[in-house]
């Protein structure tokens, strides 16, 4: 029986068994939705399964790998973040708004996914439209940690961090517009890979800030996550902002030799304000890499402090804009019998959005609004450019910039949820990097309380390959990449 | 109080191209309700936009028309209003860095000057869908075909001081844009549609008024009256001590009156921020050189050359050139039969006539160009007269053959014979000795009169076949020879 | 910079959305929160510098003007609210 032995593998170890057919697809797929079964109930990571649909697929994947064809997911089950759309599948973005909603196409990312022999399970929940740290704002209710209940999995791809560390699937998708992959990631002791903006195709991704956002993998190595980039990534007609820039077999070019790489240590990000076990744990696992040659380099990165402040600006005044589609009248929730149109509006918007949503919106209007554009819309984009800088002017010195994903581990449901700002401090040492549309990866580093905690690796645009190759290397090194949850008090 | 009206002009062209600006969808009018509006133009999640290279080839092509300065880096943007023909809540269009910026018009006015009208800008921008409200009862539909159609929003400085200056504008623009083929200019379908902010003020001073703004307005004639009824109305309310309210208003075809659209009044703010779904349009010199290289000639060009090379007044020019297929026609008939004047005359003569009364447009024309120039020539030989040459127009109209044939088959052909003629004349003065008489004894002025009596006995003996003006000289010498 | 109810209220109208009267004070006050977190903005020098829309220097790559694909209406329109005779429908609009 394959069943539980596979839960916890990684999706290279899971392709090798595909083809050498001691595991069929249909196998690992029954597996896998065995278990979203046995723990969703508790979890609530996953909104919509497929099973039918996964197994149909499954069974071709199975038919094809006899033939021996193959290509690099064939056969592998997954589980796409709800803000991707599937044709003919729900996409509710975590939200009321779209509780009902069929796309009638899929995004770039789910089609590439499928060409390359993925089988889809289902999809994962969300904060509401990705709009925050902890999946604490979604419809569909919070996602459980898988290694504390009563923690939250992080946020924004709250629902595919908690699946993946709860043997749902060995691979997800999610998106990364502030910190969105990366932080979850390192709440769940995965790793979790943001490519540089404009490596992975948007269209098809419902947006939240346009200029920010970018899908990503989330699986339990980097090996995985390079296998999963390759097959997410490359120019996209349909997408404006999609880069032009050759796609590397990311997963074939690894390489664990990292002698004399140059590591940027950002002063900013280990300053006073860093939390102790945080930094002995970011610290511990840049040891690990020290003594496999890399040199560790102080950095400055002198404008990281308004980064936050610009995020806060940027992406709730794009946010403004891109949510404005949901009216009510082409598709989305309507409110019950409108006076007029007026009253269609706003009550559609007021009842269809969670509060974050529409706090975002509101911001987002002011800071474009007549009078404030100037003193925050323009200013931010200013101030994003002098944070890019920082960081091109690190990448003479370094070849990758390291630093926290997160400033703690997974925190209790309810402690941040009243303060917007709080939360809002989640994502203080990712945000830049989304701002400067950079690569950023988070990778297992341990462990505080039993909790895991991440390390950030930063790269130069278009350079994945460097930071998945040091990640790498620090899992040949350690083994906190493989530790998996016990899933201790789940309901079934 | 006399007022002076000052106004600037927005029109909104739509630019001819087989999809839209953003999408793959067609642009063609007329299908059934959103059946060409696709996941893009509906504004679906996830949705995102590309641009046409042909929406941003035309608006260089316009900027080149009219010697403006090309934006060689120019941007779109966001412009933020719910309403429910707009799918996304926001139209992009492009508000900082537009893609045509100044240049100059030069607009013919009738009495042939030229009338300067500096352009402001103008911009490339999607179109939005269509509301219908009086199928549904208590609600309106909407229909998203029209969404995502590329237009270009031409912007004038207020440079405008009568509704007859904005009325040669718009003709003139329309034979522009015609002309480089960016838009096909169809104005009941919607291809040209006019905005006009007007204000007035006391003649002699230099500040402007507070203006109006009416918006859509859709043909040459509808402007012109959209005008004065506005001039009347601002006049009466400054007249009456009165303030103009800044506002937006809408021209009402039917009752020919404006009205202010309240709707349009709730908290504009349109929040313009850069669309971050798109990228810079990069426009350099080599692409400009290649648009340039490719222009047509354009009116003012045309304009020049019809007076230089063909010697046309500048009346006949300027109805020639202003329609592009008429002065295509106009010049195929004019090389074919050598003779310009005489093919000038006739498309603006009975031609145009007949087309009016059969309200066909150039393009439906019966008549080729080959074939007019048949006529031409034969009334440029003589063979005709222009009397004939009405008969065989009318044959040529009714597609009975070409002039040649139809000249034949009717014997029309012209008496240019000087023997015949001569018998001819011999006759009638033979035949009408008091005449004769009464012509020698009369001076100079009377004979004119009186030598008309013999021309028609002629024309009538020779069913209007005789040549006049041989006729006219050989009759004359024969009286001449009588006294 | 701070901000009043009055002017969370423009901006939800401009945002089509509906604060009640009850929840007023406290978006206000979170609302406010949030804008003293961004009026960090206000002590950085940006003097001259370039307003970056996005994170890469790329231009606009342009599509050729050819009719991709016939849209499949009833797909599109399957999750309208309402609907009638391929419009969709709202409460009738005055101008």
């Amino acid at each position: 029986m394959a069943e539980d032995s596979v839960l916890g593998m990684s999706v290279s170890a899971l392709q090798m068994m595909l083809r050498k057919r001691s595991v069929s697809s249909v196998e690992l797929t029954e597996a896998f939705i065995g278990r979203i079964a046995a723990a969703n109930e508790s979890l609530n990571a996953v909104v919509t399964v497929c099973a039918e649909q996964a197994l149909e697929q499954a069974q071709e994947a199975d038919a094809a790998l006899g033939r021996g064809e193959y290509r690099s997911l064939t056969g592998m089950p997954i589980l796409h973040k709800d803000i991707f759309c599937t044709r003919g599948v729900r996409t509710t973005c975590g939200s009321k708004m779209l509780e009902d909603f069929v796309p009638a196409y899929d995004a770039t990312v789910v089609t590439k996914m499928k060409a390359e022999g993925a089988i889809m399970l289902g999809k994962c929940n969300m904060d509401e439209f990705a709009m925050g740290s902890s999946n604490e704002t979604s419809y569909f209710g919070t996602v459980k940690n898988p290694w504390n209940l009563d923690c939250v999995p992080g946020g924004s791809s709250g629902g595919s961090a908690a699946a993946i560390a709860a043997g749902m699937a060995p691979l997800v998708t999610g998106t990364d517009t502030g910190g969105s992959i990366r932080q979850p990631a390192s709440l769940c002791g995965l790793t979790g890979l943001k490519p540089t903006y404009g490596r992975v195709s948007r269209l098809g991704i419902i947006a939240f800030a346009s200029s920010l956002d970018q899908a990503g993998p989330m699986a339990h190595t980097a090996e995985d996550c390079a296998i999963a980039l390759t097959a997410m990534s490359g120019i996209d007609p349909g997408d404006s902002t999609s880069a032009d820039i050759p796609v590397s077999d990311f997963h074939g070019a690894l390489d664990t030799q990292i002698d004399g790489l140059r590591i940027g240590l950002p002063r900013e990000y280990f300053n006073d304000s860093l939390d102790n076990a945080v930094r002995e744990r970011v610290m511990a696992a840049l040891a690990e890499l020290e003594k496999a040659g890399a040199v560790l380099v102080d950095i400055d990165l002198p404008h990281s402090h308004y980064a936050i402040a610009t995020y806060y600006v940027i992406a709730p005044a794009e946010a403004s804009a891109n949510l404005a589609r949901y009216d009510g009248v082409r598709f989305g929730y309507r409110c019950e019998a409108p006076q007029d149109l007026e009253d269609l509006y706003r009550r559609s918007r007021s009842e269809g959005f969670g509060e974050e949503v529409q706090r975002r919106i509101l911001v987002g209007t002011y800071a474009l609004s007549a009078g404030f554009y100037d003193a925050y819309f323009n200013k931010a984009q200013q101030v994003r450019r002098i944070i890019t800088e920082d960081f091109h002017h690190a990448f003479e010195q370094v070849d990758i910039i390291a630093g926290p994903s997160a400033p703690g581990v997974a925190f209790p449901f309810g402690t941040k949820q009243t303060d917007p700002v709080a939360m809002y401090m989640e994502d203080i040492y990712t945000l830049a990097v989304n701002l400067a549309g950079l690569p950023g990866l988070s990778a297992p580093a341990g462990f505080i309380d039993g909790m895991p905690i991440g390390i950030q690796l930063i790269g130069k645009p278009f350079d994945e390959q460097t930071i998945l190759n040091t990640a790498h290397r620090l899992q040949t090194d350690t083994d906190f990449h493989m530790a998996r949850p016990t899933l201790q008090g789940l309901a079934s | 109080m006399s007022w002076e009206i000052v106004m600037g002009l927005e029109v909104h062209l739509q630019l001819a191209t087989q999809s839209k600006i953003f999408s793959g969808s067609a642009t063609q009018f007329g299908a059934a309700p959103n059946q060409q509006a696709d996941a893009v133009d509906l504004g679906m999640p996830g949705m995102l936009p590309v641009l046409n290279e042909e929406a941003v080839r035309h608006a260089v092509k316009f900027g080149l028309g009219i010697g403006a300065r090309i934006g060689k880096r120019s941007v779109f943007d966001r412009k933020n209003y719910f309403y429910p023909d707009l799918p996304k809540g926001y139209q992009v269009s492009q508000f900082f860095s537009p893609i045509v910026c100044e240049g100059v018009f030069d607009v013919p006015l009738e009495d042939g000057s030229l009338y300067p009208i500096r352009i402001t800008r103008a911009h490339l921008e999607e179109d939005a869908g269509k509301s219908v409200h009086d199928i549904f009862g208590h609600e309106t539909g909407i229909d998203l075909n029209r969404a995502g159609t590329p237009l270009l929003e031409i912007v004038t400085e207020p440079d405008f001081r009568s509704a007859e200056q904005a009325v040669a504008y718009l003709k003139a623009l329309h034979s522009l844009v015609t002309y480089l083929g960016i838009s096909d200019g169809n104005m009941a379908e919607g291809s040209m549609r006019c905005d006009i902010n007007i204000s007035l003020r006391e003649k002699g001073s230099d500040e402007l008024g507070t203006r109006t703004e009416i918006k859509n307005v859709n043909s040459f004639r509808f402007v012109e009256r959209a005008i004065h009824y506005e001039y009347e109305r601002q006049a009466d309310i400054l007249d009456g001590g009165g303030c103009i309210t800044q506002e937006t208003r809408l021209y009402d075809a039917e009752q020919n009156t404006t009205r202010s659209m309240r709707s349009k009044e709730v908290a504009n703010d349109y929040r313009y921020f850069p669309e971050p779904d798109l990228l810079p349009i990069v426009i350099d010199d080599s692409y400009i050189d290649t648009v340039r290289q490719n222009l047509p000639e354009l009116p003012a060009a045309k304009r020049a050359r019809f007076l230089a090379e063909y010697g046309l007044t500048e009346y006949d020019t300027n109805l020639l050139v202003p329609n592009h297929a008429i002065a295509d026609y106009f010049e195929a008939v004019a090389e074919s039969s050598g003779a310009p004047k005489l093919a000038a005359n006739w498309i603006l003569g009975d031609l145009s006539a007949a087309l009016n009364r059969s309200e066909l447009s150039i393009e439906a024309n019966p008549i080729s160009a080959e074939l007019l120039a048949g006529l031409v020539s034969r009334i440029n030989d003589g063979t005709l007269s222009s009397k004939l040459a009405k008969q065989v127009f009318e044959a040529l109209w009714n597609e009975e053959g070409d002039t040649d044939e139809i000249i034949a088959a009717r014997g029309l052909k012209q008496v240019s014979d000087s023997g015949a003629l001569e018998y001819m004349v011999d006759d009638v003065i033979a035949n009408n000795p008091d005449q004769v008489a009464q012509y020698i004894a009369a001076d100079d002025a009377k004979r004119k009169k009186l030598s008309g009596f013999f021309v028609g006995q002629i024309m009538k003996a020779s069913k209007g076949q005789a040549n006049p003006q041989m006729l006219n000289e050989l009759l004359l010498k024969k009286l001449e020879d009588q006294s | 910079m701070s901000v009043t109810s009055r002017d969370l209220e423009k901006m939800a109208l401009l945002a089509r959305l509906e604060i009640t009267e009850t929840d007023l004070p406290d978006v206000t006050e979170r609302f406010s929160r949030v804008l003293s977190l961004v009026n960090e903005l206000n002590t950085i020098d940006t003097d001259g510098v370039i307003p970056m829309s996005n994170p890469h220097d790329m231009e606009q790559r342009l599509r050729e003007d050819s009719i991709a694909h016939p849209s499949d209406r009833e797909a599109l329109m399957a999750s309208a609210p309402a609907q009638q005779d391929g419009y969709f429908l709202v409460p009738k609009v005055i101008d």
